[in-house]
C-alpha cells in the first residue's frame, strides 16, 4: 500500500470553513492529521488597538455569529476590571440570563441542524419527513426551543446575535413584567421538548473513547454556570482566571491560519463535555431531579456525550431561567462607570464550545494598547486531531475513503468547532505521500 | 435538461436557492437559522438548497434562482467561487454589513500604516488581497440587505417579495 492523502474539503454542517488532511503512510498507519483553518483572518484584535473600552465588546463581539453573546460576556468582563468596574448583582443575573439564552438556542442549532441528520440519515435536518411521527416531533421541537432561547436572549439582551443591551458597567435595558412573564411561559413550554432531545442523544449510536485532559471554569458560589470561577482540570489542578493564560502552550501550526493550545505539553478538551465531567454536582436541582439516569454517564471520555452534554446544559439553562425570572422583577439601574485609568482586564467565560479568555490592556486614558482572544476551538484543535487520527487508524485497512471521511466529519461535529471564532475556514485533505 | 414537465401533472417547481459565507462571522447564518424558527414549514416545501454548507452535505454548482451572499471578499478564491456564483444565480442578494460595505471585516483596510505593517506578514502568507473587497465591487449585485447581523424583517421581506417575482415569471 502507497502512502495516501485523505482530504475532507469544507466540513459541512458546522460553524464556519474547515478542511481536514489525513495522510496514512507505507505501513496503512496514520502518519498525520492536519485540521486546517485557513481563512482570511480579520485582525480584531488589532482592531481594538486605540479604541475606547466602551467600544471593546461590541467590536469584538463581531468575531462570532453565533457565540456572539459570549464573546460580549467576556469583553466586559475583561474591561469591567482593567478599568476597575463592580458590577451591580442584577447585573450579573441579567448576564447570566444572556448566557442561559446563548445556550438554549446555540445548543439547540448545533444538536439538530448539524448532529440530528447524521442520527437519524438525511443530508438535511430541513429533509425530516413530516409524515415520520418521530421526525415530525424532532423537527418541532427543534425549531420551539430555539425559538424559545431566542425570546431570551432577545426578552434580556435585546438580541441572540450582537446583543445591544449589555455593556460594560450594566445593561442599557431591562426586561419587562410582561416579557418576563412570557418568557417564562415558553420556556416552560418546550421543558418537554428539551427532555426528548436529551433521550435522543443519550441513546445516539455514535461513541468513541479516548483519554484527553478536560478543563473548564468551575463556578465557586456552587450554582452551575458559564461567567465566573477558577479553571478546573480533570488531573486535579485549579487555576484562577488571571494564571489562565500562563499556563496554555502556544502551538503553531505551519499549515493553519490559527493558532492551536496545548496544555503542560499535552492536548486537551473544552467545551459542554468538561462542564458536565467537572461540574455535574452544580447543575440546578429541578435538572439534577430530571435526570438521575442520564447523568450518572458523567465523567465520560466518549466524545460524542459532549451532544448529550450539550442538551443537558440546555435544561440546566431552561431551568434557571425559570427560576431567576419567576423570583424576580428587573429595576432600571445606571451604569457602573470608573474615570479612565491604564490597567489590564481578563476576562474568562465558558462559552457553548468552551473556555474563552479576552485580555485587555489600556493606556492613561483608557483607550486599548493591546488585547489578545483565545477561543475553545483553537484549545481543542490538536485534541480533535489525535481523535481524527485513531478513528481513521480503527478504520483502516477495510473502511472505504467516503465511510472514513464521514465518520472524520461526524467527529468533527461533535466537537462543535467554531471557525469564525478559530479564523474561519477550514479543508480535509486525504493523503498519501 | 430534455424532460419538459406536464404542468397539469407536475408539483409545483422548487425555488432553487443557494447560501453562502465568505469573510465574516455568519452571523447572518445563524439568524437566517433562527428565521427558519417561523417560517420552516412554509419554506421546507417551497424553497430546495442547490448549496448550503451549513445545512447540507451534498452540495451542487448548478444554476440556481436566488444566491445568498454573505460575507466580505478578501482573497482569489473568494472572488472566483463569487464569479462562479454569479454564473449561475439568476439573482444575487448581498446578506449583512460585511457583504454590503465589507465592515467590520474590512476594518484591516483602515489600519494606520504601523497596524498594517505588522500584519503584512499574515496577509501575504494567506494570500489575502491587500484591500478587503464588499460584494459589489466584486460582482454585480441585484439586492441587499444589510444589518449586523443582517435585519431577520428586512430578509423576510425581501425573500418573500423574490420568491413572488420568481413565481410571477416562472
Amino acid at each position: 500500500m502507497h502512502n495516501v492523502d485523505i482530504s475532507l474539503e469544507h466540513v459541512t454542517k458546522v460553524e464556519g470553513n474547515a478542511d481536514v488532511t489525513v495522510r496514512i503512510n507505507d505501513a496503512g498507519k496514520v502518519e498525520y492529521v492536519h485540521y486546517v483553518i485557513a481563512e482570511a483572518k480579520r485582525f480584531y484584535t488589532k482592531g481594538i488597538e486605540g479604541k475606547p473600552l466602551m467600544a471593546v465588546p461590541q467590536l469584538l463581539s463581531r468575531i462570532c455569529g453565533t457565540c456572539s453573546n459570549a464573546h460580549q460576556m467576556c469583553a466586559i468582563e475583561a474591561c469591567e476590571r482593567a478599568a476597575g468596574i463592580t458590577p451591580s448583582e442584577q447585573t450579573l443575573e441579567l448576564r447570566r440570563l444572556t448566557m442561559d439564552g446563548l445556550n438554549v438556542r446555540d445548543h439547540a442549532l448545533h444538536l439538530y441542524l448539524f448532529v440530528l441528520p447524521d442520527i437519524v440519515g438525511k443530508d438535511n435536518f430541513l429533509a425530516l419527513d413530516e409524515n415520520d411521527p418521530a421526525q415530525h416531533q424532532m423537527l418541532h421541537d427543534a425549531f420551539d426551543i430555539k425559538a424559545a432561547g431566542n425570546y431570551l436572549a432577545e426578552l434580556v439582551a435585546g438580541r441572540s446575535i450582537h446583543a445591544v443591551y449589555p455593556t460594560v458597567g450594566g445593561f442599557l435595558k431591562f426586561p419587562t413584567k410582561e416579557g418576563t412573564a412570557e418568557a417564562v411561559k415558553k420556556l416552560e413550554a418546550v421543558r418537554p421538548a428539551v427532555l426528548r432531545t436529551i433521550k435522543i442523544f443519550a441513546e445516539a449510536p455514535m461513541h468513541f473513547d479516548r483519554q484527553t485532559t478536560f478543563m473548564a471554569l468551575v463556578p465557586k458560589d456552587g450554582r452551575f454556570g458559564f461567567l465566573d470561577g477558577d479553571i478546573h482540570t480533570s488531573a486535579g489542578e485549579v487555576i484562577t482566571e488571571d494564571k489562565f493564560r500562563d499556563h496554555l502552550e502556544h502551538t503553531v501550526l505551519p499549515y493553519s491560519q490559527a493558532s492551536a493550545y496545548k496544555y503542560q505539553g499535552q492536548p486537551y478538551m473544552v467545551g459542554s463535555l468538561a462542564r458536565l465531567n467537572l461540574a455535574k454536582d452544580l447543575l440546578h436541582l429541578k435538572t439534577k431531579e430530571s435526570l438521575v439516569e442520564v447523568l450518572k454517564l458523567f465523567p465520560s471520555t466518549d466524545i460524542f456525550y459532549n451532544n448529550l452534554a450539550q442538551a443537558i446544559e440546555i435544561l440546566h439553562c431552561l431551568d434557571e431561567a425559570v427560576e431567576i425570572l419567576s423570583m424576580r422583577e428587573f429595576k432600571a439601574e445606571p451604569l457602573v462607570k470608573a474615570p479612565p485609568r491604564a490597567g489590564v482586564g481578563i476576562g474568562v467565560v465558558e462559552a457553548p464550545r468552551g473556555t474563552l479568555y479576552h485580555r485587555v490592556e489600556t493606556d492613561e486614558k483608557g483607550n486599548v494598547v493591546h488585547g489578545e482572544v483565545i477561543v475553545p476551538t483553537n484549545q481543542n484543535q490538536v485534541n480533535m486531531e489525535h481523535d481524527i487520527a485513531q478513528i481513521v487508524d480503527k478504520m483502516l485497512p477495510n473502511a472505504t475513503k467516503e465511510e472514513i471521511i464521514h465518520e472524520m466529519e461526524k467527529l468533527v461535529r461533535a466537537y462543535d468547532p467554531c471557525m469564525s471564532c478559530a479564523a474561519h475556514f477550514m479543508k480535509v485533505k486525504w493523503e498519501k505521500a | 435538461m430534455t424532460d419538459t414537465p406536464n404542468p397539469a401533472v407536475a408539483p409545483a417547481k422548487k425555488i432553487r436557492v443557494g447560501w453562502f459565507s465568505y469573510s465574516c462571522c455568519e452571523d447572518s447564518t445563524i439568524v437566517f437559522t433562527e428565521i427558519l424558527n417561523d417560517h420552516w414549514q412554509d419554506w421546507k416545501n417551497l424553497l430546495e438548497f442547490v448549496h448550503a454548507r451549513v445545512l447540507q452535505t451534498n452540495n451542487r454548482w448548478e444554476p440556481m434562482d436566488i444566491a445568498f451572499i454573505e460575507g466580505a471578499i478578501a482573497n482569489d478564491h473568494h472572488a472566483e467561487e463569487v464569479k462562479k456564483i454569479r454564473g449561475l444565480a439568476k439573482i444575487v442578494v448581498a446578506i449583512g454589513s460585511c457583504a454590503c460595505t465589507g465592515m467590520p471585516s474590512a476594518q484591516r483596510n483602515n489600519f494606520s500604516e504601523a497596524q498594517k505593517k505588522e500584519i503584512e506578514f499574515l496577509v501575504t502568507r494567506f494570500k489575502s488581497f491587500p484591500k478587503v473587497q464588499k460584494l459589489s465591487e466584486v460582482i454585480k449585485v441585484d439586492a441587499e440587505v444589510g444589518g449586523c447581523p443582517m435585519d431577520p424583517k428586512a430578509f423576510v421581506a425581501a425573500a418573500t417579495k423574490l420568491i413572488a417575482q420568481i413565481q410571477a415569471g416562472n
